[in-house]
């Protein structure tokens, strides 16, 4: 083990690289669903365990599938109302059990990125052969279901190994949603090619507000509001990126859609030179075309703060 | 350390779920219900008459609601208890103003000791449903098989001698099944069951499952899960009621009717800074139009009816 995998540099808030995203944006923002696929028995991981009762659990099992079953079309329906595309952070497994909901994302050129294979099968422990069948099979299977080249990663349930962020950068992703530091992207040091870090959240991610911080549904629509409204005073001077993270088996419930849906009513109410409301892989894009340099050379001359 | 290869291998992935218990289908895609006079929402209230033991095993899991203090914890075992004695009766009445009639999930070992429970249960007309035979004996997956039936076996005979109810509804204590819980509970008579909370509608499991229904019980809307576990006060549990109807209420005329599960805990709900609020709620969905307030079998045979 190692203090620091140093990933990145410090490098402070103030006096970075303005950036402006399409329309003279100041937030870009991006809602990420995890449509995910949680097995009722599933090997054991030393490190973790997935379930916290015995095989079958299937008070927490089926909690899940309520998503799949359920939830989703809620979050899908608020989604479309207000015009926003998904990015998904999709457990690849799920393209072959629940295809009908790949067609729906992709029937609305939603964008996928991988989170694993499974969410009850963790990179604890793996190998970087083991690791590498990861990223193989969610590169081919994507491209395969949906004629997408992964741009995006985010670990699956977060477990990591020392070497996921080089290989993600190997392999030619474009955007890890693994790493906290930051309210905007950030170019990452990896061993081979480019990647950079992008805002995700573990704020206001639906499970976290609910589970973590035990939110109530109409606290967490505010959260989001008042998050908006930070990001959108500060992005006037820097550019700052916004991502609520979903899942359909917490946001998709009835007694909680309604706080997640008067907060996208609010965000998008906005004018387009206020927010952009992009794809993670349209951010990543957008980013390493005009700033990814001048970003990694600010960086660099600010190395240590 | 290194994961075995096979951690990597997926015999199960494939179109559907992973197992065979039940098929995967989502739920806006099904054929529409009606409820009986047309109604759009059924609200299904049921509440759980539990007993705690003192010394209860936390193995292989503590049961919520179990026992949290070195033994004798008599602080939980009568804070449990007094939901049996005072909370319940608030309950009853709310229940009553606004003409609800419920389920209850007994432990059969609450008919056992307090028998008056069932004779009141009876005389209200609520449905009475199996729960286990009380909250320290769960069932788990890799439990032995012959204690389990015997569990089984006990809980409904119990349940059926007191009450003379035929009890055809079922939920497993802690809402934990071993793989064979469905099985079982088909062998002996009942029909539906309350413990997968993954859908918003009934739906009839497989073979595997015993054929059992699986009813939208979830672990959601209840008492015990927002207030216990999620430290929401109830105010912050009747609005989550509200919204919940709200939204299912307003699915009805695109996709049929719906079901709302509303889950009491009489030792949470029935405490008395919070019954109030419990009846201003229950009132508020029973001045809606379109409101079927009925038990789990009723709900089950309706649906069947159309199935």
């Amino acid at each position: 083990m190692k203090p620091d995998l140093e990933l990145y540099d410090y490098w402070p808030y103030e006096g970075r690289p303005k950036i402006t995203w399409p329309n003279g944006a100041k937030v870009a923002f991006w809602v990420a669903p995890n449509i995910e696929f949680y097995e009722l028995n599933p090997p054991v991981n030393p490190l973790r365990k997935a379930w916290p009762r015995p095989s079958p659990d299937v008070l927490m099992a089926g909690s899940r599938d309520y998503g799949n079953r359920a939830g989703h079309r809620r979050v899908m329906d608020v989604m479309d109302k207000y015009n926003v595309r998904g990015s998904v952070s999709l457990n690849i497994g799920l393209i072959d059990h629940h295809p009908e909901l790949i067609e729906e994302a992709k029937e609305r050129d939603w964008e996928f990125f991988s989170h694993g294979i499974y969410n009850t099968r963790y990179s604890y422990e793996m190998d970087e052969a083991q690791e590498r069948a990861i990223l193989e099979d969610s590169l081919e299977s994507v491209m395969k279901a949906t004629g997408q080249k992964l741009a995006g990663y985010l670990a699956p349930a977060l477990t990591h190994t020392e070497r996921t962020i080089d290989l993600l950068a190997e392999y030619g992703f474009l955007y890890s949603c693994d790493l906290f530091q930051d309210d905007m992207p950030q170019p990452i040091n990896v061993k081979s090619g480019r990647l950079i870090s992008m805002p995700y959240s573990l704020e206001i991610n639906d499970i976290i507000v609910y589970n973590a911080y035990l939110g109530t549904p109409r606290r967490y629509g505010q959260m989001i509001k008042d998050q908006f409204d930070q990001l959108l005073v500060e992005g006037a001077d820097c550019g700052t990126v916004m991502c609520i993270p979903l899942h359909a088996y917490a946001v998709g419930h009835p007694h909680r859609i309604k706080g997640f849906e008067d907060a996208l009513e609010y965000i998008t109410g906005h004018a387009k030179e206020d927010v952009w409301v992009a794809t993670g892989r349209e951010i990543a894009e957008y980013y390493y075309e005009n700033y990814y340099d001048a970003c990694a050379a600010d960086i660099a001359a600010r190395k240590g703060g | 350390m290194t994961l075995d290869k096979t951690y990597l291998e997926y015999p199960n992935r494939r179109q559907g779920m992973d197992h065979d218990l039940y098929d995967f289908s989502m739920l806006d895609r099904r054929k529409p219900i009606s409820w009986p006079n047309g109604a759009k929402m059924a609200v299904w209230v049921s509440y759980a008459l539990e007993y705690f033991p003192l010394d209860q095993p936390s193995k292989p899991f503590k049961v919520p609601g179990g026992m949290v203090t070195p033994y004798p914890d008599l602080r939980h075992y009568t804070t449990r208890d007094y939901g049996n004695r005072v909370g319940i009766q608030r309950i009853w009445e709310v229940l009553d103003k606004h003409g609800i009639k419920a389920t209850a999930a007994v432990n059969s070992k609450v008919a056992e000791r307090y028998p008056y429970l069932i004779d009141k249960i009876n005389a209200r007309g609520d449905e009475i449903i199996g729960h286990g035979v009380d909250m320290g004996k769960v069932h788990y997956g890799g439990m032995d098989d012959a204690e389990e039936q015997a569990l089984i076996k006990e809980s409904l005979g119990v349940l059926r001698k007191v009450s003379g109810q035929p009890v055809t509804g079922w939920w497993s204590p802690g809402k934990s099944e071993s793989w064979n819980t469905g099985k079982h509970l088909t062998a002996n008579g009942v029909e539906y069951s309350c413990d997968w909370g993954n859908d918003d509608m009934p739906y009839q499991m497989n073979e595997d499952a015993g054929n059992i229904w699986a009813m939208p019980h979830g672990d959601e809307v209840w008492d015990r899960t927002i207030i216990m576990d999620k430290k929401h006060n109830e105010e912050e549990f009747c609005e989550q009621v509200e919204d919940a109807f709200t939204v299912l209420n307003s699915e009805t005329d695109q996709y049929g009717g719906r079901v709302l599960s509303i889950v009491l805990t009489p030792y949470i709900m029935g405490q008395h800074y919070r019954i109030k609020y419990l009846d201003k709620i229950l009132g508020w969905i029973m001045s809606q139009d379109g409101v079927w307030s009925a038990n789990g079998a009723e709900i089950l045979s309706a649906f069947k009816e159309q199935a």
